[in-house]
């Protein structure tokens, strides 16, 4: 007997992301998923962005990690929420795992979310948690190549900080290269050439998240 | 290693629909791939297996079809498959085209016992 059945795998998860972004948009938080590989500068981009930006923005931390708090601890330090979730080896959060931390947000009091996906270039980018945007972090360091190597994350990505470019004398990385392919991928991303140790070209990124915080506060982003 | 996850949902849309059916064994499962995910086939049926164990399931075969990253043109109406990830009109050149197919992971259909 054959039986029809025509349904998403990955239905129930995207189920729980969009009653997750209901939750936010009701509060009108804007909320960001970061993804990025390991060691790319996910969390440096976090704090450079909670120094610069947590006296006009009222925002939380969400911290993804495989076992440890290391990326949490560092976050606490600048004296905004954050709420740690170990995937326990799970390569990826998923809309479950950020559903069942919600009741630890003060929700009422937040203006942004941000929250810092495991560190992976593959597997995040299939997994919708809830959020309003993906944006992701590639360091020069891991090469032009990565663009056409992992596109599922650059298509996904509404913005893109090149990292490290502080290191661009000491590294072959072909800048026109890396952009050509990304916007190739995505011809509508925004791409933002910094580096997160200096703070040097990080104004745009800046920009960009405070429009997204106004454009969600006046219900201009809907519900995915 | 997100092949884990998505193997799960497939074990959850099989077991449930063949209870539906009141099926006592699923022979075959028909996925949809598209070619824009990021699914390793043979790390799906591994942990498809692994996963499967012990329940009508278990023998399962799982036949994958690939489909095409095919786009619209919404500016000139062109209809054309991706290569190498350039999404840009190869008619006129436009950044205006929504993606009609590539990215779907689905359960196509099940043949039970």
């Amino acid at each position: 007997m054959e039986i029809q059945v025509m349904e998403n795998i990955l239905s129930k998860n995207d189920k729980i992301a969009a009653e997750i972004n209901a939750i936010f948009s009701s509060h009108g938080i804007f909320v960001l998923n970061l993804l990025g590989s390991p060691g790319s500068g996910k969390t440096s981009l976090l704090e450079q962005t909670i120094m610069t930006l947590k006296g006009d923005i009222r925002m939380a931390v969400i911290e993804g990690d495989l076992f440890t708090s290391k990326d949490a601890d560092r976050i606490a330090r600048y004296g905004v929420p954050v709420v740690q979730i170990n995937t326990s080896g799970g390569c990826h959060l998923d809309a479950t795992m950020v559903k069942g931390v919600l009741d630890k947000l003060a929700l009422a009091t937040l203006d942004l979310i941000i929250i810092e996906n495991v560190g992976n270039l593959i597997c995040p980018a299939e997994f919708n948690i809830g959020e309003d945007v993906k944006a992701m972090v590639l360091s020069i360091t891991e090469g032009e190549d990565k663009p056409l190597k992992y596109p599922l994350m650059f298509k996904q990505a509404s913005i893109a900080v090149l990292n490290k470019i502080d290191l661009l004398p000491y590294t072959s990385f072909d800048m026109a290269a890396a952009t050509e392919d990304i916007l190739s991928i995505n011809p509508k991303i925004g791409l933002v050439v910094a580096s997160c140790r200096s703070g040097e070209g990080l104004n745009g990124w800046y920009e960009w998240i405070k429009q997204q915080v106004i454009n969600k506060k006046a219900g201009r982003i809907g519900c995915k | 290693m997100h092949e884990m996850a998505i193997a799960q949902g497939i074990l959850d849309i099989t077991l449930d629909n063949a209870a539906q059916s009141d099926a006592k064994k699923v022979i075959t499962i028909k996925l949809l791939v598209g070619q824009m995910t990021e699914v390793e086939p043979e790390a799906m049926r591994f942990c498809f297996s692994a996963l499967a164990e012990g329940t009508i399931a278990a023998k399962a075969e799982l036949k994958i079809k690939i489909v095409p990253l095919v786009v619209y043109c919404q500016d000139c109406g062109r209809k054309f498959v991706i290569e190498r990830y350039r999404f840009l009109c190869s008619a006129c050149g436009s950044a205006n085209v929504k993606i009609i197919s590539g990215r779907e992971l689905q359960v196509e259909y099940l043949e039970v016992d």
